[in-house]
């Protein structure tokens, strides 16, 4: 079966509102805080993964490295969980000992950060953004409605995903947002695109973070003594650039593909996952989620997180750290997801969940365009 | 009018500073049916399937096999937002909309000349050309309580 695949190193930046920082510094620091977490220097390195801007020849050149395992994909905010499976696959392969992952996004602050995109003749300039769409918040969420009409979940438990996110993010000092909120003031609060308000949009921060994986062989050689986080299985699946393209716009095929390949090579089920990270741009995402990954029945995941299953006490304990919606969210926020795992299975988390030995992050990249799932283990 | 971007408490609503697609040559076919009033789009001859958007081959066979054809522009409203968020040109609240054709094809668009209180989901919807600078972008609005009965 070749090498065992672990994360070795894993650490984030400051967040917020970061105005004197660059995205590549970002990166940069991402990466030395990682490293340190590691106890490596940046000459253990050999291969680096980073989505297209700056790029992973900018970061590793910055950084001093010369990798000779590049990867580049970059296919949204789930794009750093694509970079894991990627590199457990070349470190298997032997193409690759140890892979620096980072990100850095100057999201809310654009210091060096690239302009949004300004083409008139893309097939998502001539076919999605004629009709008034600015950004993610007024066309991530179009599917919702039709969601809500066919799965008979209701539009406050819509809201109970805010509010069951911000009861983690106030027992986390680094959350953006820390006071609990009710289903009322979800309801309540500013409209976006109706039927979302404010509180089920994400953030817009600064920030960055970066992972060290390797050989398990490696990592126990070379590595600090912290808890190594184990990659039992991983999966990727990507659909379409256009989300009234979705072929289902009441489910998310790839959340699906991608969790069904990870439970298939780790061995496990929905039953075996103590902790769950599932990327929250938006309310409506952790309820396909939960739905398309198997958690729940079909219609059941309102419900299931507005009984307080996935906030804290509860059985599933889901996006601990606060979310995109109450944390961070950078416009990348897999790398945060990632971080957040690692932590609760090291057992340092700032709001620490009991007993946890697996759990799984799905990311979403892109508009319902891109997933990726790992499963990871503080056991091999 | 004026090039200026300037901050306004109310900006301009009109269609011309909207944003404008330009097409591709692949595409060119497309947005000159939609200068002409027509939606057109096309059609896989070995599997008979119309699809959106318009490419080179088809999604469900692959075959390159294609002719372009009119729909009949009706469809029914699938899902949709009520965006409060403000864009170059665009009413606030703007509808944005998913519009599943009677050929089988969804699309994005906007829902025009509708009540966003009295929109229903799969409520009949038919076309309208909405003419920016160098291209007609096709729109949708309700279709009148007894013009179904009519075409029925
Ligand atoms: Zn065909």
């Amino acid at each position: 079966m070749g090498r065992e695949v672990v994360i070795m190193g894993a650490a984030e930046t400051d967040i917020g509102k970061l105005p004197t920082t660059s995205t590549l510094e970002l990166h940069l620091e991402g990466a030395r805080r990682a490293l340190a977490d590691a106890n490596l220097t940046k000459d253990q390195v050999d291969g680096i993964a980073s989505v297209s801007v700056p790029g992973p020849i900018q970061v590793s050149h910055a950084l001093g490295i010369t990798p000779t395992y590049v990867d580049g994909t970059g296919v949204g905010g789930s794009s750093f969980l694509f970079h894991v499976r990627h590199a457990t696959a070349a470190i298997k392969a032997g193409y690759a000992d140890v892979v620096l992952i980072t990100h850095g996004e100057s999201g809310r602050s654009r210091v060096g950060a690239p302009p949004y995109p300004r083409a008139n003749d893309s097939v998502m300039a001539q076919f999605e953004m004629p009709y008034g769409i600015v950004g993610p918040p007024t066309s991530f969420t179009v599917p919702a409605r039709r969601f809500l009409h066919e799965t008979d979940n209701t539009l406050e438990q819509l809201a109970e995903v805010a509010v069951a996110q911000r009861r983690w993010a106030a027992r986390n000092p680094r959350a953006t947002f820390r006071d609990e909120v009710t289903v009322d003031d979800v309801l309540g609060a500013k409209m976006i695109a109706d039927p979302f308000t404010l509180l089920m949009c994400c953030l817009v921060t600064d920030g960055g973070g970066a992972l060290v994986v390797a050989s398990r062989e490696f990592a126990e050689a070379h590595g600090s003594d912290k808890p190594l986080v184990h990659i039992l299985g991983t999966g990727e699946a990507a659909t379409t650039p256009l989300i009234s393209q979705m072929e289902d716009m009441t489910r998310c095929k790839q959340f699906t593909l991608s969790s069904q390949a990870a439970f298939k090579e780790s061995g496990t089920s929905t039953a075996d996952i103590d902790h769950l990270m599932i990327y929250d741009a938006f309310a409506h995402v952790p309820l396909y989620g939960l739905e398309d990954m198997g958690f729940v029945g079909r219609g059941e995941s309102g419900a299931f997180i507005a009984d307080g299953h996935t906030s804290p006490g509860g059985r599933l304990p889901m996006n601990t750290n606060g979310g995109g919606m109450s944390y961070t969210h950078t416009g990348m926020y897999g790398m945060f997801a990632i971080q957040e795992s690692v932590r609760q299975l090291r057992g340092e988390a700032a709001a620490q969940v009991d007993d946890v030995s697996t759990s799984l992050v799905l990311g979403n990249g892109g508009m319902f365009m891109s997933a990726a799932t790992l499963i990871l283990a503080n056991q091999p | 009018m004026t090039q200026h971007s300037t901050r306004t408490a109310t900006p301009e609503v009109s269609p011309e500073a909207r944003f404008a697609p330009r097409a591709t040559p692949e595409t060119q076919p497309y947005w000159d049916a939609t200068a002409a009033g027509r939606l057109d789009l096309p059609r896989c001859r070995p599997c008979d399937q119309v699809f959106f958007y318009p490419r080179s081959s088809c999604p469900q066979c692959g075959s390159t096999d294609l002719e372009w054809v009119t729909c009949s522009g009706k469809g029914l409203l699938h899902t949709y937002v009520v965006s409060h968020r403000p864009a170059p040109g665009f009413p606030v609240p703007t509808v944005i909309a998913v519009v599943e054709l009677e050929e089988g094809p969804r699309m994005m668009t906007n829902l025009v000349d509708a009540d966003p209180e009295t929109l229903e989901l799969d409520m009949p919807v038919e076309v309208r050309f909405e003419q920016r600078t160098g291209a007609a972008v096709p729109v949708f609005a309700p279709v009148p309580e007894n013009a179904g009965k009519e075409s029925a």
